[in-house]
This record gives structure tokens, C-alpha cells and sequence, in this order.
């Protein structure tokens, strides 16, 4: 970037004085905004549009024949697709238990690094990282910390015999198959990758808490308890709210960390529904015309999500 | 602890400090809390160490039980990820036993034949790792100049519908990948462009541009406009109040924004699992596919890992203060 910058800035500066026509500032903002919407509209917009089309037809791309125009015939199937809204429901759950936990972790993370001691700032940091790496990696690697003979987790947790410890993704403790075990194993994985987020935000708004309300609150003698849910809760909220809404949608988009960890198994205890559409739409199955409408259906969720989250960031821009 | 009432704080208590902060039981309850944190820290950090180590840990280290942290280092698996290998034959095997006492072989071909196996060539995974560079670099490049210009646009000017158009463009990164994908591959299809590398950096290019509008523009609108408007009175045109003006002043935020760019491009795995198999296949999705031997080669997976581990911790640290902004697309400054 910074090399064509100064291209232009030493190709500017040779010419003496450029007696062209100078740009109007309309023109400008054309040029530099529409090639970004351009794209965006390209890749984004365009897309969303023949997928909808698509999604009210029986097509597959693997097959030689056109799209074949079958009104709601997809969605109605979809919806009453029972298997499907097992998914949903999959989803849902490790949507509701991944961002509880996460909120609640990261909401105590925060309070506990809020007050500055020596090395705060580094601990903090190194708090952060593993949020920033590849989901599908994390997946991957924390497979191998699950793993019941020469997995790490177990052991640490203190179950040092294989046979009696639990077998995480495969939803068995000890032999016995427990349903719903895998899906914990995500979740915890979930919560140890995002937490430090949640944290992040939360600090950010206690951060912004002014001093004086506490200095106000201690000389009323006010408890600690009271400071708590008179003053810091209320003032964080905000900030919580934008990151629970942000783990939400990217909780119901979940997808590098499962297909990394478990592929949807055992059986479809983990089968997510953009999992699930995957599978629908490329693997071995390929029902293009099908998995669009799906595709919609989880559209139309995470914009009602995502809506939300954003009237609420203009809210609080409004606010401050 | 000393008593604080005879004692004093220990040091001057100036306006500033309030004594019910400086008082020993709050002191005692700060370092409490520090070792607290010090305790999930290194709860939370147990991963990434594991994860570091075991890069390290030959394949038969790997699944032995229980679990060791302590061992003897192997480059093994970094081996078994660049290199496409044979089986020695029993008939060769003295051959090659010699020629290793000999000291005639490099150190890869000597870890290979550790586990009784030759160097046949590299392996797809330097491909992969090619690819991603090529990938996540034109791509962040694009991303950030477009990014720029745009949130230039958006920052300095009245945009008709201006903050429809913004959150039209963050709603862009809301999308699940598999949604936009399903249109997105018969379009490439039509195209021409599955698994080339122009498709995929277009794609990347437009899975950024939203991150790189919405942060670029957070760092623009931080730089006063009346520096561009002295300029523009001493006969800058805006072009060059641009050039001159502001891209020297948002300089750290492209940095900032462009290594973010980088990192989320370097880690996109379902774009490329979708899109791509083999001529412009990235390392995500390959490294998910490593299999050896009798299974999952899990000491490939492991040194692959640490190509996303290193840069991660890095970048982790170098932006440390634009965390928040780069996580939430810009929209949370403070």
C-alpha cells in the first residue's frame, strides 16, 4: 500500500505545477467508492440474488439439466423436514450454551484484570491469542487434546486411565455412550477460543467507567455488591450486549471448528445447520436448488440477528 | 502487612489516589486476584503451549500414553509436511543404513529414514502454503487500497444514503460462507474462475473489504480535517490533500488494518474448502486432510499448526491496542 502512495505522491511532485482539470469532489467520491460497492455487489449481492432464485428451483450443479422452477416446493419440504430441524435445534443449543458460558467467563475475566497489577497488560494479551487462530486449526488440534489414549485434556482434567476416562467425541465415558457429550466437547472449545472476546469488550467498557461514580459510591459506604449491580453492570451492558449479539451470529455460522473437530459426528450429535448445508449442497449430494432455499432460511436468521445487533451499534453511537 | 492506620500507605497519598485502593486488605485483595489471573492464564494458555510442543514431538511421541511435555525434539513432523515419501524396501535398507553412518544424507532424508521411509520429492503442502501466501497477500493488498479510497469516500463526504451503504457493506461480512458459496460456485463455474487463484483472491479481496472499510474509516475519522483544509487553502487539490495529508497520518491504521487483512485471510478456511481442490487449494483446508500412514499424521498436522500458531502470537502482540477494533470491524474504538 504504502508503495503506491508514495509512487503517487513523487509522481505529483515532478510535475511542476498540474494545471489539469481538477476533480470535482462528486467525482471523487464516485471514483473512489464504486469500485469497493462494485465488488461487493459482484461477489456479495449478485450471489444472494440467484441463490434466492435458485432456491425456488430443482436443480443440482452436477447435473447436465437446467434449473427447473418449483415454486416453495423446497421450502416447504425444508421446513417440515424433521431431521432438519434437529439441527436447529442442534444449533440452537450450542449457540445458547457456548454464548452463555463465553459471556459469563469473559464477564469475569474482565472484572478480575480490570484493576492493573504488575503484568496485567501481558497476561491480558496472551489471553487474546487464542482467538485469533484458524478456527479449523483450533478444531484440529483440540482433536487431538480430546483424544481418550494420547489426548492432553484427559489427562488434565484427571482421567489418566483410558479406559475409564471419557471418550469426547465420541460421546462414550467409559464405554458408555453419553449423547450430547461431543457436543460439549465443541462447546468448551468454543468458550476457550472466544471468551478472551468477550473479554476484550467488557474491558473496554469498564474501562470507560468514571471514577468518580465509585468514589461517590464508597463514600456513601456504599458494598461492593451494590457497586456491582448499581454501577458496573449497568454501565458495561452495552458493550456485553454488542458482544453477545456478535458471538450469536457466529455461533449459528459455526462451521471451520466443527468440520476440524468432528465432521458433524459421532453419528450427527454435532451436526450443525451450516454443516448440514454444506453437505446438502456439495458433498456427494449436491442438491444446489434445495440447499439455496436452506441457505435462505439461516439468511433470514442471522439478519434478524445481525439487524438487531446493528440498530443497537447506532443506538449507542447515537448515545455517545 | 502493615498496619495502615499507624503505617500509612507506604507512599505519599496524593489527590489522585483513593485510600480505599491503597488500604492493605484492598492490597491484599489485588494480589489475590493477580494470582488469579496468573492461575486461568495458564489454564487457558495449556492449548497453545501443547500445541507448540508438539510440533515437535515425532509421530510415535504423539500417540504414546500418557501424554509427555517432556521429550526428545524431532523435526519429524515438519519432514512428513514438505515431503512426499517412499517406503525403503528391506533389500535397500543396509544401503541406506550406510550411507547415513557415512553422513552422505541431509537431515531430512535422515529423519525419513528414521522411520524407515525415503524423500521422494516435496509434498502439496508447499503448494498449499504458495498458494496461501499468494492468496492472502494480492488479496490484503486489494482489500486495503480499495478499503482506502472508499472509507475516504465515507469519512470526508456527504454519501447519499451514507449509513445505509455502511452498514450494507458490515452486513456483507455477516454472511455465512456457505450461503454466499453455493451461487458463488456456478458463477465461478461460468467463469472459469473455480479454484484459480484470481477467483479466490477476488473472493477474499470482497471477504475483507468490509473489515478494511469499516477500520480504515475509524482511523480517517480520527484525523482532524482542518490539516486537509489548510492544505487545501495553500493549493492542494484533493487529490493531493489525500496523498500528502492524510495517508501519511494513517499510516499505523493501514498497517494495522492490512496485518488484520493478512490473518484473517491466512486463517479463511471455508471459502477455500469449497471452492478450490487442487491448482489453488490453500493450506487450511489441506492441513485438515493430512493423512499418513495408518490415520491421521498427526505430527504433520502439528508442525502445520504452528504455521498458524506463530503468526497469531505475533500479530497478537504488534496490535495488541487495535485488538478491539480489528474484532469488531471498527465499530468499538474506545
Amino acid at each position: 500500500m504504502s508503495i503506491d502512495g508514495s509512487q503517487a505522491v513523487a509522481e505529483q511532485s515532478n510535475q511542476p505545477k498540474p494545471k489539469r482539470r481538477q476533480l470535482s469532489d462528486r467525482s471523487i467520491v464516485n471514483l473512489f467508492i464504486w469500485p469497493a460497492l462494485l465488488l461487493l455487489i459482484a461477489l456479495n449481492v449478485f450471489p444472494l440474488f440467484y441463490s434466492l432464485y435458485l432456491g425456488f428451483t430443482d436443480y443440482s450443479a452436477i447435473a447436465r439439466q437446467q434449473p427447473v422452477w418449483i415454486g416453495f416446493q423446497n421450502f416447504s419440504r425444508i421446513l417440515n423436514d424433521e431431521q432438519l430441524w434437529k439441527y436447529f435445534a442442534t444449533t440452537g443449543r450450542f449457540a445458547l450454551l457456548s454464548v452463555g458460558l463465553q459471556t459469563l467467563v469473559g464477564f469475569g475475566l474482565a472484572m478480575l484484570v480490570n484493576e492493573k497489577f504488575k503484568g496485567s497488560g501481558l497476561l491480558t494479551t496472551l489471553i487474546l491469542i487464542p482467538m485469533m487462530i484458524s478456527p479449523v486449526v483450533v478444531g484440529l488440534f483440540w482433536k487431538l487434546m480430546y483424544n481418550p489414549t494420547f489426548g492432553f485434556f484427559n489427562y488434565l482434567i484427571g482421567f489418566t486411565n483410558p479406559s475409564t476416562a471419557p471418550d469426547w467425541l465420541a460421546s462414550r465415558f467409559a464405554g458408555t455412550p453419553v449423547p450430547g457429550m461431543a457436543l460439549w466437547a465443541v462447546v468448551i472449545v468454543d468458550v476457550w477460543m472466544w471468551s478472551p472476546f468477550v473479554m476484550l469488550l467488557v474491558l473496554s467498557g469498564l474501562k470507560a467507567i468514571p471514577d468518580y461514580l465509585y468514589e461517590a459510591a464508597a463514600i456513601d459506604r456504599a458494598s461492593a455488591w451494590f457497586q456491582f449491580w448499581r454501577i458496573t453492570l449497568p454501565q458495561v451492558t452495552p458493550l456485553l450486549l454488542i458482544a453477545v449479539l456478535f458471538r450469536t451470529i457466529e455461533a449459528f455460522k459455526a462451521f471451520d471448528l466443527i468440520m476440524g473437530m468432528t465432521g458433524g459426528g459421532p453419528g450427527d450429535q454435532t451436526e450443525l445447520i451450516s454443516v448440514n448445508l454444506y453437505r446438502q449442497a456439495f458433498l456427494g449430494q449436491w442438491r444446489t436448488g434445495r440447499a439455496s432455499a436452506l441457505a435462505y432460511i439461516i439468511l433470514i436468521i442471522i439478519i434478524a440477528i445481525s439487524n438487531l445487533y446493528i440498530r443497537y451499534l447506532n443506538q449507542m453511537k447515537g448515545e455517545s | 502487612m502493615s498496619n495502615f492506620r499507624e503505617d500509612g500507605p507506604g507512599y505519599p497519598v496524593t489527590e489522585a489516589i483513593r485510600v480505599d485502593k491503597v488500604s492493605p486488605k484492598s492490597r491484599r485483595l489485588l494480589s489475590l486476584r493477580a494470582i488469579t489471573v496468573v492461575v486461568i492464564a495458564i489454564i487457558m494458555l495449556i492449548p497453545v503451549f501443547v500445541m507448540a510442543i508438539t510440533a515437535f514431538k515425532s509421530r510415535s511421541v504423539i500417540v504414546s500414553h500418557p501424554p509427555t511435555i517432556f521429550f526428545k525434539p524431532s523435526l519429524e513432523g515438519f519432514v512428513f509436511l514438505f515431503t512426499e515419501r517412499a517406503v525403503v524396501n528391506k533389500a535397500r535398507q543396509p544401503e541406506f543404513k550406510a550411507a547415513a553412518e557415512a553422513g552422505e544424507l541431509g537431515l531430512v532424508d535422515r529423519i525419513a529414514l528414521e522411520s524407515g521411509q525415503e524423500v521422494t520429492g516435496t509434498s502439496d503442502y508447499v503448494k498449499r502454503l504458495k498458494n496461501s501466501l499468494i492468496i492472502a497477500g494480492l488479496s490484503t493488498i486489494f482489500s486495503v487500497v480499495l478499503g482506502l479510497f472508499a472509507a475516504y469516500a465515507f469519512s470526508r463526504f456527504d454519501v447519499l444514503g451514507k449509513d445505509d451503504l455502511l452498514f450494507f457493506i458490515l452486513s456483507t461480512r455477516m454472511l455465512p460462507a456457505v450461503v454466499v458459496t453455493i451461487p458463488l460456485f456456478l458463477m465461478f463455474r461460468q467463469l472459469g474462475l473455480n479454484d484459480t487463484h484470481l477467483g479466490m483472491i477476488l473472493l477474499y479481496t470482497v471477504f475483507n473489504l468490509s473489515l478494511a472499510i469499516w477500520l480504515l474509516k475509524g482511523f480517517i475519522d480520527e484525523i482532524p480535517v482542518e490539516y486537509e483544509d489548510a492544505a487545501m487553502v495553500d493549493g492542494y487539490s484533493r487529490i493531493q490533500t489525500f496523498f500528502k495529508i492524510v495517508l501519511p497520518q494513517t499510516l499505523t491504521g493501514i498497517a494495522a488494518t492490512t496485518v488484520f487483512c493478512l490473518i484473517f485471510a491466512w486463517n479463511e478456511y471455508a471459502f477455500a474448502l469449497m471452492l478450490t481442490s487442487d491448482n489453488a487449494r490453500t493450506a487450511p483446508p489441506s492441513i485438515a486432510t493430512m493423512l499418513g500412514r495408518g490415520g491421521i499424521e498427526w505430527s504433520a498436522i502439528a508442525a502445520g499448526s504452528l504455521g498458524f500458531l506463530i503468526p497469531v502470537v505475533i500479530v497478537t502482540f504488534a496490535l495488541r491496542n487495535y485488538l478491539l477494533r480489528g474484532v469488531t470491524f471498527g465499530a468499538v474504538r474506545k
